[in-house]
């Protein structure tokens, strides 16, 4: 079983009591399904159908695609409806670099935020200063390079960004293999090697010594964007994702509640393939998704913030 | 490693901190395995309950026939240890809301009692395990409010029980695996390596 200790942000705060609180829930949240809900309805059957936690926004991917416009922070009284609804943890999503949101969300006192490239980025250079918060943080990330810079912005998880609300794990797929194999061979270098690499991978020395040592990130891995399917959970989990986010795959299906309890069966016993076709049998639809190849640059998400 | 003859410990790994907790077993020397289905439970010393979100877990175990078959390993006299979330499951009373457990220690838990998650912490406690205080990580943790008779209070945080203990069945408030303390562990092994002899009993059932 995989060893690893919830402390090292690669930086000054270390170890520190906050930092390990932070990735404390990061760590309780593995195995487990967090999803996309827009309303505290939704919340209720993700919770009823084994979600560890909630994200909560204002409209699921797929429509945001649809729909097109500005997509900011989900309004305050849904996010306060469904954390009166649920036991578990909600999150909820903050735009790239957006910090006064973060703030708000803090206060709210929401138990994890996503900055999230999924709403439309409010600043195209700079992330939030995660260290500045309380409340964990989780940010996407399509290689290492964007995963440890975020890490060094204080994120405490890290989940790929794949492509949101296409319904195509293809992306996911792409990201957490590149995560996974560029942190192998960080474990295969020389020591004199390492500073070149943190050099064209753009990442902090000080987090790629680390995991050239431990040849794992320094927080919880986990997948989102396009999973549609069981299999395609335990697809993501056996590429080593701790846990998978699961958006418009869910209540966009014609099936949300059958689907959403079959994803948690499949992530749970992913290397069962016995148990995930099990969560298959019954099934409806799936939602529709795209081709991420015949869509346009501008269409595309996962490339906002790196 | 201390020396002690080879326990091994299962690990519910339906969702949350197992992997924390196997890796402190390991480095105490203790076999671990992973927790899915009722076989896995077969040749277990011991069983950890391990931090998650408990309703996801408690569903998980009801639909898998697994909190039956954990109820049988109990009163078998199999060796138990639930850590903040398995403290719920374990509990006989759950507020906060109301929800079904195994009902294996005989307390009242009462549900996220310091708030969400900005108000989990690191603090410390005073223990019976050891002279110095236990260093104690609550995340979203629970709080025991009422622990029966016969339920020992190993470790106390804000004048709650936080670590407690009836017979075989131990249960933390707190995260101890996510500490680079192994005194709660080291204890959980040896009462695993002990065990058989004591089953939990006296627990009456409330439905």
């Amino acid at each position: 079983m995989e060893v690893k200790k919830p402390n090292g942000s690669g930086n000054g705060n270390k170890g520190s009591n906050e930092w390990r609180v932070k990735v404390g829930l990061a760590e309780m949240l593995k195995g487990g399904v967090i999803m996309d809900v827009t309303n505290a309805e939704q919340a209720k059957i993700a919770e009823n159908a084994g979600a560890c936690a909630v994200m909560a926004l204002e409209r699921v991917p797929s429509d945001i695609r649809k729909e097109g416009g500005v997509a900011r922070m989900a309004s305050i009284k849904v996010i306060r409806e469904i954390m009166k609804t649920v036991t578990i943890p909600v999150m909820a999503k903050v735009r790239i670099g957006h910090f006064a949101e973060a703030e708000v969300l803090q206060a709210l006192e929401v138990d994890f935020i996503d900055e999230s490239e999924v709403l439309t980025p409010a600043d195209e250079e700079n992330h939030v200063w995660k260290h500045d918060y309380r409340v964990p943080f989780v940010c996407g990330a399509r290689n290492l390079g964007e995963a440890l810079r975020r890490i060094a912005e204080g994120a405490a998880m890290i989940r790929t960004k794949g492509e949101a609300g296409s319904g195509n794990v293809v992306e996911a797929v792409r990201h957490m293999r590149a995560i996974v194999s560029q942190m192998k061979k960080l474990t295969t270098m020389r020591d004199d090697e390492l500073m070149h690499e943190a050099k064209e991978l753009g990442a902090p020395l000080d987090l790629v010594r680390q995991i050239a040592k431990t040849g794992k990130l320094p927080v919880p891995n986990f997948s989102a964007g396009g999973i549609a399917t069981p299999a395609d959970a335990a697809l993501v989990r056996r590429l080593g994702a701790e846990a998978v986010f699961v958006g418009s795959g869910i209540f966009k299906s014609s099936d949300p509640e059958a689907r959403a309890k079959a994803v948690v069966k499949a992530t749970t016993h992913f290397e069962d393939a016995k148990a995930v076709l099990e969560a298959h049998e019954e099934l409806g639809e799936a939602m529709r998704g795209l081709d991420v190849r015949q869509m346009e640059e501008k269409d595309l998400l996962s490339t906002r913030g790196s | 490693m201390p020396e002690r003859k080879e326990v091994k410990i299962g690990i519910l790994a339906v969702q949350g901190d197992f992997g924390a907790h196997a890796a402190m077993l390991e480095q105490l020397g203790a076999k671990t395995a992973e927790v899915r289905t009722p076989a896995d439970l077969e040749d277990c010393d011991g069983l950890i309950l391990p931090g998650g979100e408990s309703t996801t877990q408690l569903k998980f175990l009801q639909e898998e026939g697994l909190a039956d078959k954990i109820v049988k390993f109990a009163k078998r006299g199999g060796a138990i240890f639930g850590t903040c979330a398995g403290a719920i499951l374990l509990a006989k009373d759950v507020k906060h809301p109301q929800q079904d457990s195994l009902n294996l220690m005989d307390m009242t838990v009462v549900r996220n009692a310091y708030g969400r998650q900005i108000a989990s912490d690191v603090v410390s406690g005073p223990t019976t395990l050891k002279n110095e205080p236990l260093e104690m990580v609550f995340i979203r943790g629970p709080v025991i409010e009422r622990a029966g008779p016969g339920v020992k209070v190993l470790a106390k945080y804000a004048g709650k029980p936080a670590l407690v203990q009836r017979e075989n069945i131990m249960a933390a408030t707190f995260h101890p695996e996510l500490t680079d303390d192994t005194t709660v562990h080291e204890y959980f092994l040896r009462l695993a390596g002990t065990g058989a002899k004591q089953p939990a009993n006296g627990v009456k059932s409330s439905s």
